[in-house]
């Protein structure tokens, strides 16, 4: 006979245990960077701990390329897993919800509840597809101050990113400087290179190319392109992961068939079946024109095009202050581009301090357990705990 | 260490409102305390990873950084003071990093052991041994410390480098070194604590 499951009888002592999105609803059209509006929309979003009386313990979680509103705890006491940034984000945690009032949602154009690509186009009552308006950093950012407006929230203490989440928190840096304390940039960059670009063009050309795909049409014609999505997902994997770690993780192991001479048995090699795996996965959690749209963004970002391309420039305009984290082996944004970040912030006389993190993990290091970075996540949230006195 | 007396005369030397870069700034003690008392906006560099989490937590800039590499990004006169204590002996190339520090401050302040001192050179006259200090208790073999200095070495080098010294202090810990210490620093002094420019 189940009985009603209080919220902390789910997952470990320092999970915040069982949460429930909200999806809230927007009314005041949003004109977006390309010139085109979405005349309402709607947000998904959860929700950690407690917003206090004087609001000043909001912190902003930003998503990035394949994430969503569920950052920690479970959904159901089947979940076998917790939500994406459940290592950072609980009770006891960096981001301590006994302290802070923790916000992520969904961002627009994503595929898990916000308004995206499968909403319906309320001017042909036919899903969006690939019609949907293309965005740019700064309407999720807009997007985010809306949300932040219905909560009560004039100031967060912190707005929070890995990757693509780390470029939102810096346009909320620049485009409402006075409403937030602190920006936590994590294994991000200012733009990205003609390397990352290429991977992400791959990737789109295999959802493309998928015959399923139908020219972002596919659930008006009931299809998914799901081979060409896990594909794109297999690309983009790789690049999250190091040559280390995939070499510790998988070597040359085999999965199945054999070497031995005189055998003709097809090879699978472990690391083509986790990958295949990973893609299968995905494809069937994923919209194919999000996951084109979420790319796009991150092509499309440049912090610094309209100050004149001058990244000091741009920073000029911030108040708050900036944590910056790398890590060693992530090639897809590599402790470079985070030094470029810390230069351009430095010598516009703002507060930056800036942690490199030794790790084999690559990019997707900023997901995972890691002991030195979790001190460093730590000790800046002690510090911004203090300056708002919770 | 006198540390305190160290942060005391340094502090003296910094204007207040002004922009100072620390190199490797340890847990951020000096900026805090800069930031207090002389509303002194700054960044530290650090490499030690612990020091740096501390830093962090002091509230003060930390960057990570290593020094004989990582000053190539800060522009000519870029602060008004670039500040070390108690670093130079630990760099690859102590004379380098001093042309650096010139470079991005338009003044520099610079703290070391003096290994001139009386109490090292009678260790290693009656030991024979590399002089092993309480404060500094490495072994010649095993020490971040790999360029000791004396108060002599020191200014040869400002001499032949063309550095100027605008102004020097001593720190002694025993009470009769502080007495005499003025005859001859560099038998009497613990510690030096120079302001130099170009």
């Amino acid at each position: 006979m189940p009985n009603a499951i209080p919220e902390n009888s789910v997952g470990p002592d320092n999970s915040v245990g069982l949460v429930t999105p909200e999806t809230l609803h927007f009314d005041q059209p949003l004109e977006l960077a390309c010139g085109r509006t979405l005349s309402n929309y709607q947000l998904v979003v959860e929700t950690y701990g407690e917003l206090n009386e004087d609001k000043s313990n909001a912190i902003l979680i930003c998503h990035a390329l394949s994430g969503h509103h569920h950052a920690a705890g479970y959904h159901s006491v089947e979940d076998s897993k917790p939500g994406w940034w459940d290592n950072h984000i609980g009770p006891g945690k960096p981001f301590d919800t006994n302290r802070f009032f923790i916000v992520c949602p969904n961002n627009l154009g994503g595929c898990h509840g916000s308004t995206g690509p499968n909403s319906i186009n309320p001017e042909t009552n036919k899903p969006w597809g690939v019609d949907f308006p293309s965005l740019r950093a700064r309407d999720w950012v807009q997007s985010q101050a809306r949300l932040a407006d219905h909560l009560g929230i004039q100031t967060w203490a912190a707005v929070v990113g890995g990757s693509l989440g780390g470029m939102q928190a810096m346009r909320w840096a620049l485009e409402y400087p006075d409403r937030l304390r602190h920006a936590v940039v994590i294994a991000s960059a200012m733009k990205l290179s003609a390397q990352n670009i290429a991977f992400n063009e791959i990737a789109r050309n295999a959802i493309k190319s998928d015959p399923d795909f139908h020219d972002g049409h596919f659930l008006e014609n009931s299809t998914l392109p799901r081979n060409g999505l896990a594909l794109a997902r297999m690309i983009g994997h790789v690049t999250y992961l190091s040559d280390e770690q995939m070499g510790n993780k998988f070597g040359r192991e085999l999965r199945s068939g054999s070497f031995q001479q005189g055998q003709d048995t097809p090879v699978e090699f472990q690391v083509e079946s986790y990958l295949r795996h990973q893609g299968d996965a995905f494809s069937n959690s994923f919209d194919a024109n999000t996951y084109l749209l979420m790319t796009k963004v991150l092509d499309y970002f440049d912090l610094a095009r309209e100050y004149d391309n001058d990244p000091v420039k741009a920073f000029s305009n911030a108040l708050c202050k900036f944590l910056v984290v790398s890590f060693s082996t992530d090639w897809r944004f590599a402790p470079e581009r985070s030094e470029e970040i810390v230069k351009a912030l430095i010598d516009a006389k703002k507060n930056v301090s800036y942690a490199a993190i030794e790790s084999n993990l690559g990019h997707d290091a900023f997901l995972l357990p890691n002991e030195r970075y979790e001190q460093v996540l730590y000790a800046y949230m002690e510090r911004i705990a203090t300056e708002v006195s919770v | 260490m006198s540390i305190r007396i160290d942060l005391d005369i340094i502090q003296q030397w910094v204007a207040p409102q002004s922009h100072v870069l620390d190199l490797a700034c340890g847990d951020g003690a000096l900026l805090k305390s800069l930031k207090e008392h002389k509303n002194v906006e700054g960044y530290g560099l650090e490499i030690d990873q612990e020091k740096i989490t501390a830093a962090i937590a002091n509230g003060v800039n930390v960057i990570e950084a290593n020094l004989d590499t990582g000053l190539s990004q800060f522009a000519d006169n870029s602060f008004d003071t670039v500040v070390m204590t108690q670093a130079l002996q630990a760099m690859r190339y102590p004379h380098l990093v001093l042309d650096e520090m010139l470079r991005i401050g338009k003044q520099c302040i610079v703290t070391f052991p003096n290994f001139g001192h009386w109490q090292a050179r009678i260790f290693l006259l009656t030991h024979g041994r590399m002089p092993v200090t309480k404060e500094l208790s490495y072994q010649w073999y095993d020490t971040p410390n790999i360029h000791f200095c004396t108060v002599k070495d020191f200014e040869v080098l400002c001499a032949e480098k063309n550095i100027l010294i605008n102004q020097r202090e001593f720190v002694a810990e025993r009470f009769l070194d502080k007495q005499i210490k003025g005859i001859c620093p560099n038998l009497f002094s613990n510690t030096a604590i120079y302001l130099l420019s170009k």
